[in-house]
């Protein structure tokens, strides 16, 4: 049996420590590296993802991060953003600044907007609604998972990509805290989740493990 | 649809193991910190936390191996706090694999220390512990509760109720409100201190310190607190996480 090789990408975002234990759990031969070789070749790329969204898009630039994203969608090759992960691959953050947007990565059409609820940052167990078709959430639709973050993707992704035939719109997982969210992403070769399945116990590493598996 | 209440048991750690006492004296050796963690990871605890409550360097050194083995082994979420005084301690305790890590003394002298934390790595990582008590004698606060440190033995006059609304403002992405007077009573967390803080307060709020029954964690969370934490009644095995969670479940609350 061969094994799935997975590469984390190690730009210096907090604890991606977790990440690498969690994949390393459901199976994966799992490596932390910025090697773009390595990034390249691996079976899959986890992007992690913590902190302000402006951060992030800096930690990644300075490892070509976007530049090895982008060569490995051309290329067919899976990636999984995880919390800001995902949040970066939409078109902009307006995270501290609503008058100078921070630019994503752009894969898929949104904003990254503050969460409007009572109490925020959001965190904590949420539940999701997964669309029909789903793969991450196979066998685990109605379970909990981990989340904290105090902004998220508040507009349609799939909505907003229906009008253009070139493009296949991803199917869109949705949770809601004050108002619905996105929760995650999955879009062919590309998919993202706003909370942590690396945080979310065993039905966190069902959701990897579906990931991993479908490498 | 909404956020499940959180149960989270607390483990006091020094020396590399758990220890509990009532009202911050008289500790007793209570286990191995890892397989302590690991039980309640599989009873459903919600996140767990470590409050450091070692004397010197040399034991928070010890601590910081526990948190990294626990890491390794324990997929929720993992708060330590406890002689956390820098930037720096922070940064140590999250590459050990913490994923939040929670300021009380240090921050009250140099009330910045937060805003700093917040800046470097957001503040979904800050949790400002709040150990608050009813004051008494000659000293008065606007609410009616001070801050205390050195695990309640020492006043600061600082009012409890402001200081939490201060440290959200400041940065802290959760407050951690721990009542001194009910700490390892078991009579109950202190409601109506939870009110006038949940009043003030828009991030999630942690409440800590009197639990003894299953009804006491129902109470605390219908009196705004987004989760609620507890150490002796898990240690001593009084109740089981699951126990709570059930009770709490049954009341109609919103439960993993």
């Amino acid at each position: 049996m061969s094994t799935t090789n997975v590469v984390v990408l190690d730009y210096g975002s907090g604890n991606v420590r977790s990440a690498v234990r969690a994949l390393e759990r459901v199976g994966a031969n799992v490596e932390l590296t910025a090697d773009p070789d390595a990034v390249l070749a691996a079976d899959g790329l986890v992007v992690p993802g913590v902190g302000a969204f402006a951060a992030v898009m800096s930690g990644l630039r300075s490892v070509r991060g976007d530049m090895l994203v982008e060569r490995r969608l051309a290329g067919g090759r899976p990636v999984l953003g995880i919390c800001v992960g995902l949040q970066v691959m939409f078109t902009a953050g307006i995270e501290n600044n609503a008058d100078a947007p921070v630019p994503g990565l752009d894969q898929w059409p949104g904003d990254v907007v503050r969460l409007d609820a009572p109490v925020v940052p959001h965190m904590g167990w949420s539940t999701v609604e997964p669309p029909a078709g789903t793969v991450l959430f196979d066998g685990i639709e109605d379970e909990r998972f981990y989340f904290v973050h105090s902004y998220a993707v508040r507009s349609d992704p799939a909505a907003a990509m229906a009008g253009d035939p070139a493009l296949t719109p991803p199917l869109v997982t949705w949770a809601e805290h004050g108002s619905p969210f996105v929760a995650a992403v999955e879009n062919g070769v590309l998919a993202a989740t706003q909370f942590h399945p690396e945080k979310s116990g065993d039905a966190g590493a069902q959701l990897l493990r579906n990931w991993v598996t479908a490498l | 649809m909404s956020v499940a209440v959180r149960v989270i048991p607390c483990l006091d750690v020094a020396d590399g193991r758990v220890v509990k006492g009532v009202n911050f004296t008289d500790l007793r050796d209570a286990g191995d910190p890892v397989e302590l963690a690991r039980r309640y990871d599989a009873e459903g605890a919600d996140e767990i936390t470590f409050l450091d409550v070692s004397a010197s360097a040399e034991a928070r050194d010890t601590t910081i191996e526990v948190v990294s083995r626990t890491a390794e082994e324990v997929f929720v979420p993992l708060t330590v706090g406890g002689g956390v005084r820098s930037v720096e301690d922070v940064d140590r305790l999250l590459k050990a694999g913490a994923d939040k890590v929670g300021v009380n003394t240090a921050a009250i002298a140099r009330p910045e220390l937060l805003a700093e934390i917040a800046d470097r790595f957001g503040r979904q990582v800050l949790v400002l512990s709040v150990d608050a008590r009813r004051v008494t004698g000659e000293t008065t606060t606007p609410s009616g509760y001070e801050v205390t440190t050195h695990g309640g033995r020492r006043g600061t006059g600082i009012d409890a109720v402001e200081w939490a609304a201060k440290g959200a403002a400041l940065g802290a992405g959760e407050i951690l409100l721990n009542s001194m007077d009910a700490d390892g009573t078991t009579d109950g967390f202190d409601l109506a201190m939870l009110d006038d803080v949940r009043a003030v307060v828009d991030v999630p709020l942690i409440a800590s310190g009197g639990a003894g029954t299953p009804e006491h964690f129902t109470d605390a969370a219908r009196h705004g607190a987004d989760a609620v934490l507890a150490a002796s009644v898990f240690h001593f095995r009084t109740l089981s996480v699951g126990q709570v969670k059930d009770h709490m479940r049954a009341a109609g609350l919103e439960i993993r």
